[in-house]
């Protein structure tokens, strides 16, 4: 059962700026209970997703990033950025964390988003 | 306001290309399908295992009724059309339905041939088309004994074990004194009616049929030299014509078939046409590999892409026909302008014919064992010159090198499902004959994907291959012979390549644009190709994109399963000194490196150093002298070398110096894919330089350049390619060789399978025979070291690239 949390202001932190981030790659939000892989696409667009691949927990983080997707290093499965699902007939997801840009800075929500069973580990 | 699709037929073709529109642009229109038959799409090639009662009907749906309302897409099953209006594009059926249409789709398929001679429309008399006929054969089988099959081909005899394995006495009468003859040669055509004889069926060769007779039903056949045979049941499987009766009655222009363009459109342009019933540059086409090409490409002007072209199919066959394997391309048959080389094993069941013009491959043919189809295939439509590897090719592909999973050749259908296929990825057989029966999957792209078997290291491709065809029963999809580079294009590596000089193209967006990429940004398969080929085309102009790299390239050390990094530093010709080592231990113990690795490519490897530290390590290392050992990409790795004249006994030259010359000269190159060379000091070659991309065997008289080799997966010993006398020869050969791999092979192909795909004929041509064009190779080899001959890790000890190595923030 999981408890509806309020996205609260302290939930949100700003972690950085839109250019700390390379186009079509991913900076990485280090946390004691897993780490957030930040995502920029090349129309600078911003995603984050548990940097934890459904199939064998590999570094999105370290994905090439191509359109809306990561392909994760390890063994080349495609995450969508936009909804964390892995592209089909692959099969499972990342948990999405909400993000924003605001006047070039980037803020990211410790709170992940819902619908993503596994991925909230 | 969609548009409005008319697709008239519902079988094979027509619905592939359905399939392929709705990939391309699901929602642009309406459909409607008309089809004859009272079914849904089914696959119309496994009607034979239906008929001998190996499968059941409901098996071999392609789409059934749910598919076509989830897809919104209306179905009128039984229901023949029987006229199009073109002016005021309307098609009618027989019952008075009427549908509308913006375009139209013929796939008509083809009809029977039945001869025309007395008594053909008795009952009983039948062709082998659809189900309905399997039906019939199926009443009559249990009613009545006696069977005649007219027609020997494919089709006829699949009719006659089908109908023999229901309980019939089977005879086949077939006029050419060949079985199968537009398959086989008369050898083998020999041994496949032994085999069948063996099971019961009888045959009348050279047997030209009169009459069939019979009061109320058929009861026999006449044949011209006055033999009558008793029959029940005729089956008549002497050919197909397409189907272009409604086509020609609504005016468009057809000879054998419906003739269409290259973009599948008839002489209406509103009116396209794919399969059986179309005739394309004068060929019309009755397997399916090539009706799923066309497919493709008519839905992709139906999509209104507008960028593919049909440019007709070469055909190969690998057949299962009654559980015997037979594989057929090409002109198998020979002239006297051609030579043919023969493999016959009559008391094994094994017959192979290749028949070469000018050394290459012109057709091939074989019985029994057709393992390596696929492979003769692939040298006939690429053309390759096969004078190096003749006196080993009939004895297949796990011969020319030793194959990774041994030289066993199995029998895919007798193996166990529990038999595993894919190593690298733990598939067996019966997890891959499930997706293939239960998800309707034709190609080797598809089981792929939904397998993951084959979609590794591909070393048991041929085995996915041959699971295919015998459990699709008949022809499958082969790969067409330009493949595009990735999903993002219908482009090949060989065009863009091509187009990036032409062109002029010098950035990534300028080839997307200029190439119409379907993608804004490529995606992780082109990416790195394209920046490595866009590097390789302008050396110190191209700006290397770090974003196109794979992880290990981009930050310079191998990513290990638990996110940390494995670092391996240079040492040159695998020689090194007791302060060398002495700086590594401190190094390692500095860091509390957990695991020290010694390599296959001698050299030293730190494991289990996070991704932060990689700089601070690097540091040290630089400052100790070390460089990258870039043992993490697409690059000139190592070079492995004995000790050789300075110590043994057995050495004929400075192996150990001539090894280090050339990793000096070459270290930092990208190159297409990991490339790896080695140096022995004697013909014993204790530095195993026969299996490495670049090998030189010291001997008396000089140096012997060896390439082409691989270990690992596929092992393959290299192709001998001259002899040199010198130290600065041997330095400028490899530089040459490297060139033209770097310019010319596809983006991670490596050398062994790149050399056996253009032939050792053409890289001693240009790096042995034309001197004046191995110098300038080797000159632009050497501009682009200027560049790329820069160590990574000194650069980011001091700070470049910060951000790869550091979190964005920590919290918590």
């Amino acid at each position: 059962m999981s408890a509806v949390k309020m996205k609260t202001q302290s939930d949100w932190i700003e972690i950085g700026t839109l250019d700390d981030i390379p186009r079509q790659g991913a900076r990485v939000v280090k946390r004691f209970d897993g780490d957030i892989a930040v995502f920029r696409t090349l129309d600078d667009s911003v995603f984050a997703l548990r940097d934890k691949c459904p199939h064998k927990g590999g570094p999105l983080s370290q994905g090439i990033v191509h359109g809306n997707k990561v392909a994760c290093p390890l063994h080349d499965w495609k995450i969508n950025l936009d909804t964390g699902i892995a592209v089909e007939p692959d099969e499972g997801c990342a948990a999405r964390f909400p993000v924003r840009l605001e006047g070039g800075k980037v803020f990211l929500s410790l709170t992940p988003e819902d619908g993503c069973p596994q991925g909230t580990a | 306001m969609k548009a409005r699709l008319v697709v008239v037929g519902n079988g094979m073709a027509g619905m592939r290309a359905v399939e392929e529109l709705l990939k391309l642009a699901p929602e642009k229109y309406d459909i409607t399908v008309f089809g004859n038959e009272p079914h849904p799409n089914y696959n119309r090639i496994l009607l034979s295992p239906v008929l001998t009662g190996e499968k059941q009907f409901r098996e071999i749906v392609l789409n059934d009724d749910a598919w076509y309302a989830e897809h919104g897409i209306t179905l009128h099953k039984g229901r023949e059309v029987t006229g199009i209006d073109r002016k005021s594009r309307k098609v009618v059926a027989k019952d008075g339905t009427i549908a509308a249409y913006d375009r139209l789709l013929l796939a008509t398929g083809s009809n029977p041939f039945l001869l025309p001679v007395p008594g053909k429309d008795l009952p009983g008399v039948i062709g082998f088309r659809d189900f309905a006929d399997v039906e019939t054969m199926l009443t009559t089988a249990k009613q009545y004994r006696h069977a005649v099959v007219i027609g020997g081909g494919l089709l006829g005899l699949e009719a006659a074990n089908g109908l023999m394995k229901q309980g019939m006495k089977v005879t086949v009468v077939h006029l050419p004194d060949v079985l199968m003859e537009r398959q086989l040669d008369a050898p083998a055509a020999k041994m496949l009616k032994k085999s069948l004889e063996d099971r019961g069926l009888e045959f009348v060769l050279k047997g030209v049929t009169k009459e069939i007779i019979g009061k109320n039903r058929v009861q026999g056949v006449v044949l011209a030299d006055g033999r009558e045979l008793t029959a029940d049941l005729v089956v008549m499987a002497v050919g197909i014509r397409p189907n272009i009766e409604l086509a020609r009655k609504a005016g468009l222009y057809c000879e054998r078939g419906v003739v269409v363009s290259d973009t599948m459109q008839t002489y209406d342009p509103a009116i396209y046409a794919v399969g059986e019933c179309v005739q394309h540059r004068g060929q019309t086409y009755g397997l399916v590999a090539p009706l799923f090409e066309q497919a493709k490409v008519c839905a992709n002007h139906l999509a209104h892409f507008g960028i593919a072209r049909y440019e007709g199919s070469l055909t190969s066959t690998k057949l299962k026909v009654t559980g015997i394997d037979l594989f057929s391309a090409g002109d198998f048959t020979g002239n006297d302008q051609t030579e043919e080389i023969l493999l016959q094993d009559a008391g094994a069941g094994v017959y192979k014919k290749v028949v070469l013009k000018d050394n290459r491959i012109q057709g091939a043919v074989m019985y029994g064992d057709t393992m390596d189809g696929a492979w003769y295939f692939q040298l006939m439509r690429d053309g390759t010159d096969v004078s190096g590897m003749r006196e080993k090719l009939l004895f297949g592909q796990a011969h020319l090198g030793d194959s990774g999973h041994g030289d066993i050749k199995l029998r895919v259908a007798s193996m166990a499902d529990s038999t595993e296929i894919c190593g690298c990825n733990g598939v067996c057989k019966g997890a891959i004959v499930t997706a293939i029966t239960g998800k309707k999957l034709f190609t080797l792209d598809e089981v792929r994907s939904h397998t993951k078997a084959s979609s590794s290291c591909g070393s048991c491709t041929g085995l996915v291959e041959a699971l295919l065809a015998s459990t699709l029963g008949g022809d499958y999809s082969t790969t067409p012979k330009k493949k595009p580079m990735c999903p993002c294009t219908e482009h090949a590596h060989d065009d863009v390549r091509l187009a990036i000089r032409n062109q002029t193209l010098k950035t990534m967006p300028a080839l997307f644009k200029a190439l119409e990429w379907k993608t804004p940004d490529g995606c992780n398969k082109c990416r790195p190709a394209l920046n490595f080929y866009l590097l390789v085309a302008w050396p110190g102009e191209y700006v290397d994109d770090n974003q196109s790299r794979f992880i290990n390239e981009r930050v310079h050390a191998n990513i290990q399963k638990d996110g940390t990094y494995s670092v391996i530093p240079r040492i040159w010709g695998g020689e090194t000194t007791p302060s060398e080592l002495r700086s590594l231990a401190e190094i390692a113990e500095k860091y509390n490196v957990p695991t020290v690795h010694i390599t296959g490519g001698q050299r030293i490897d730190f494991l289990g150093i996070p991704k932060e530290t990689l700089p601070a390590i690097w540091g040290d290392l630089s400052e100790a002298g070390f460089v990258s050992g870039h043992a993490y990409g697409k690059a000139m790795r190592t070079v492995k070398t004995c000790v050789g004249k300075n110590w043994c006994r057995f050495g004929t030259q400075d192996s150990t110096t001539m090894g280090i010359d050339l990793e000096k000269m070459t270290w930092g190159t990208w190159t297409p894919h990991k490339f790896k060379l080695a140096v022995s000091g004697c013909p014993r070659n204790c530095a195993e330089a026969t299996i490495k991309d670049f090998g030189v065997v010291c001997v008396d008289s000089g140096y012997e350049l060896h390439i082409g080799g691989n270990g690992g997966v596929k092992v393959r010993a290299t192709d001998f390619l001259c002899a040199v006398k010198t130290p600065d020869e041997v330095l400028e050969y490899c530089a040459a060789f490297l060139q033209v791999y770097r310019e010319e092979a596809h983006y991670l192909e490596r050398t062994a399978p790149w050399v056996e795909r253009i032939g050792l004929a053409y890289i001693k041509q240009r790096v042995v025979e034309d001197a004046a064009g191995r110098k300038e190779l080797a000159g632009r080899f050497r501009l682009s070291q200027k560049f790329a001959q820069v160590d990574p890790w000194a650069a980011r000890a001091k700070g470049a690239d910060k951000h790869e190595y550091i979190p964005l923030k920590r919290v918590g």
